[in-house]
């Protein structure tokens, strides 16, 4: 029963958001106010019918229902409770629903926070999010419904996938879809102006914190996905250039692209079109990630089962969303133009440097992502682009974007004089080259890449120094007011400074693991012991356990440094009873400068097993860094303008 | 036409859209098996049924055969079950199942209640054999020749579509 209700209200949910989709429209369109007041009541009646499924789909998983096909290949009675909801996002049809889900949230707080807006812009934005929930609805109700029945019901169902069962795992998806769906909304927003006509610096204040909000959740997302990889994968890696972290990581840049974009337009009231481009672009590449995700067109450590007709279902939404965009784009985007000019030295140019870098970089990965389907559709073989095209063109976009994220804080609006902004920044020019070397010396050797790498890294340290200095103490202000001044920068700076902090550190993170980790593997019997990096690990044994749906081996290794002991690690190669997959579990000894990796491999002749031992410098930085990007982000969302005009952080 | 370079973004979806839609008829999992081509691996197992009894693939020389890689945990399997007893009801090749990782007897059970589709199948507990075939995802299907060599891998469940353009036109060239 259960299962039929989840089923009838995802058709509900349907309906709602066709009349959403198009009443309101007409509504704005005619000046109707009946109309357009029917916007609000249906965004929330879209995200009732679309919560009571996805609640009923949970039921399902919870109370073991395999009569439910998705519970059946997804779950198992030996599985644990948290992983059992989780389950719910562990497979394709799920997956759909989460996205869906997250879509409904963002339009109820679209419909909820947004009642400053004049009525027929709200009524467009949220026709527009009704738009797209039609044809993930319609996506998942004809070709991937959850609640399909399996008749007769297995007695026990096929189980998670044992590499999702990760408390990682649980909460990832949720922050990804937040931040992937999320950018619906600035499309939404962008839509609505090119429909509307009105297109301004007004527009941009409005679109800025949704897109903010978007892009920290897809920042954490992004963030708990390689760590989940780094420590679940038992590779001791942590980005793959995997097609779906790609497929996260390409909306990541233009969202970024778009924040930036976004302030030039609402303070200078240009780049008018360009933003408008980047806030379909963002969403876009979400879409696309959706159809790379989903359609099985790529192989993937995620791959998903394939179903033709997915494939063709999701390219042709695509096709329409994206195509019908760029058509009104094309349309009505010469009315909007550019927007007011600006001089070659000053903050819209390091900006506009900026965007067109992050641009090119999310093509250049999607050029890599996609390379191997294009060559095999051109019927020239199969071959699969790795790391080292990635890596040959991340990096050359990378170091430009980040010189030019040290320029343009510091840089004035419109023209800006070089001779003094260069002044201005000599000091953190000597802050990245001096830090580099030390930081270089201090690890012991001193290379050319991570020099560069870490200069990038220092750089922006010197930046946001020289910004915070130059707010808090100016020239012929005294010491004294230090305090005042500083508690009055606005939120939305000291969001800007934590973000690019946050950069840096991540910057560090990578240098440092890059070019000084360590690794080794080798064979160990009982008593055996290596040493890496000053530290000692001694194999000790192997113990037998017994988790609540799986067995494993766990290993005794204990850490030593010059005799003192430093940790004990407790590696596990499990086999998850089910399925049979045997799953390597790290363990790691984290620290602030250091992180201690030991993994299981193979278990040779004689009871000897092989290990391979890490010691990454610096390797937590990375997420670190994100985690302080995300921070940034909630700063500048809670800055005190958008509480005045009743924004969104009430 | 000022305003044409407000198009080269729809320029650009096209070509991609173009690359997507034949990218959606290819199947990137279809990496060519190393073992088409080669001799099928060697084992002898004994029979689910009758463990006293081993089937070797010498015992298999000198026919076309199916080997079907299945198990009670699969669901797959299950997918895939109903087509695969309609088809061993036509009778135009024998099939041997290899019971994958499972226990026997809730193999047997399995194919009580859901119906026998093998000439016999063979217990392979411990997932050697089916490790020397290079499963890695159950079910599998591979199509062996008189000789003893590999001609076709199904990887996941069978289809009538697969049965009917791929494997029946095998066959028949195989037998004829």
């Amino acid at each position: 029963m259960i299962p039929e209700i989840g089923h009838f209200s995802l058709w509900l949910a349907l309906g709602m958001a066709l009349v959403l989709g198009t009443v309101p429209l007409v509504g704005a369109q005619t000046g109707r106010a009946d109309l357009m007041a029917l916007a609000r009541p249906l965004s929330y009646l879209l995200f009732f019918f679309v919560a009571l499924a996805f609640a009923c789909l949970v039921a399902s998983f919870i109370g073991h229902d395999f009569s439910v096909r998705y519970v059946a290949s997804n779950s198992n009675t030996a599985l644990p409770l948290q992983y059992r909801i989780a389950g719910v996002w562990g497979g394709h049809e799920g997956s759909l629903l989460l996205w869906v889900q997250m879509l409904a949230v963002w339009t109820v707080a679209v419909a909820a926070f947004s009642r400053h807006l004049p009525t027929p812009v709200t009524s467009r934005i949220l026709a527009v999010m009704g738009l797209v929930a039609v044809g993930f609805l319609l996506f998942m109700l004809l070709t991937s419904n959850p609640f399909d029945r399996l008749f007769p019901a297995p007695l026990e169902g096929r189980d998670l996938n044992p590499l999702l069962q990760d408390p990682g795992m649980v909460i990832h998806p949720p922050m990804l879809y937040m931040g992937y769906v999320g950018f619906s909304v600035a499309f939404a927003f962008a839509i609505a102006a090119l429909i509307g006509g009105t297109l301004d610096a007004t527009w941009a204040r409005w679109t800025r914190p949704w897109t903010t909000v978007a892009w920290m959740f897809l920042t954490i997302g992004i963030a708990l996905g390689s760590s989940w990889a780094y420590y679940e994968l038992g590779w001791g890696g942590w980005w793959f250039w995997d097609p779906v972290e790609n497929a996260s990581l390409m909306p990541w840049l233009l969202g970024t692209a778009l924040i930036h974009s976004l302030a030039v337009t609402e303070k200078r009231n240009s780049f008018k079109s360009w933003t408008v481009l980047l806030a379909i672009l963002a969403f876009s590449f979400s879409l696309l990630g959706t159809f790379l995700v989903r359609s099985g067109v790529l192989s993937s450590v995620h791959a998903f089962a394939t179903d033709p007709l997915r494939g063709q279902f999701i390219l042709a939404f695509l096709a329409v969303v994206v195509g019908g965009s760029f058509g009104l784009y094309a349309w009505r985007a010469p009315e909007v133009g550019i927007g007011k000019r600006f001089g070659l030295w000053s903050k819209e140019s390091a900006l506009l440097g900026n965007n067109v870098l992050l641009l090119v970089a999310a093509l250049a990965v999607m050029l890599g992502t996609l390379y191997p389907l294009v060559l095999d559709a051109l019927g020239m073989g199969k071959i699969s682009v790795g790391p080292p095209y990635f890596d040959a063109v991340f990096m050359p976009l990378m170091a430009p974007t980040v010189f030019l994220m040290g320029l343009g804080p510091l840089a004035r609006w419109k023209n800006a004089e070089l001779p003094a902004l260069a002044m201005r920044l000599r000091w953190a020019a000597v802050v990245a080259i001096g830090g580099a070397v030390l930081t270089g010396a201090l690890a012991g050797q001193i290379r050319l890449v991570a020099t560069l790498g870490l200069v990038m890294a220092y750089w922006i340290v010197g930046s946001v120094a020289t910004d915070l200095w130059g707010r808090v103490h100016p020239q012929g202000v005294d010491w004294a007011q230090a305090p005042v001044r500083l508690r009055q920068i606005p939120r939305a700076l000291a969001g800007m400074m934590v973000a690019h902090m946050g950069i840096a550190v991540f910057c560090i993170g990578v240098v440092m693991v890059k070019a000084y980790e360590v690794e080794s593997d080798v064979k160990m019997s009982v008593g055996d012991s290596t040493t890496v990096r000053g530290y000692t690990f001694t194999f000790e044994g192997i113990k037998e356990l017994q988790g609540p749906n799986y067995v494993a081996a766990q290993g005794q290794m204990r850490v030593t440094r010059d005799g003192h002991p430093v940790a004990s690690l407790r590696p596990e190669k499990r086999i998850y009873r089910v399925q049979q997959n045997p799953m390597t579990e790290a363990a790691i000894d984290a620290g602030l400068t250091r992180d201690l990796y030991v993994s299981m491999g193979e278990q040779v002749d004689g009871g000897a097993w092989i290990v391979r031992v890490y010691v990454k410098p610096f390797i937590d930085w990375i997420w670190g860094g994100c985690l302080l990007m995300a921070l940034g982000g909630l700063l500048a969302v809670t800055d005190r303008r958008y509480r005045r005009s009743g924004g969104v952080a009430t | 036409m000022k305003h044409v370079r407000y198009l080269v973004p729809m320029g650009i979806l096209l070509i991609l859209l173009y690359f997507l839609r034949a990218g959606l008829n290819l199947n990137p999992k279809e990496v060519p098996s190393p073992l088409i081509g080669k001799p099928a691996p060697a084992f002898a197992l004994p029979r689910l049924d009758q463990p006293a009894q081993q089937i070797s693939t010498a015992d298999l020389r000198g026919q076309v055969w199916m080997l079907n890689v299945w198990a009670s945990w699969c669901v797959a399997c299950r997918q895939e079950h109903t087509l695969l007893v309609q088809y061993s009801k036509q009778a135009k090749v024998p099939i041997y199942g290899l019971n994958y990782k499972d226990e026997r007897a809730a193999g047997l059970k399995w194919l009580s209640d859901f119906g026998n589709p093998y000439t016999a199948s063979v217990s392979d507990r411990d997932g050697r054999v089916g490790i020397d075939f290079g499963v890695y995802g159950v079910p599998e299907t591979f199509v062996i020749d008189k000789e003893g060599i590999i001609r076709y891998k199904q990887i996941g469940p069978l289809t009538p579509e697969v049965l009917r353009d791929t494997i029946e036109p095998l066959l028949k060239q195989l037998n004829g």
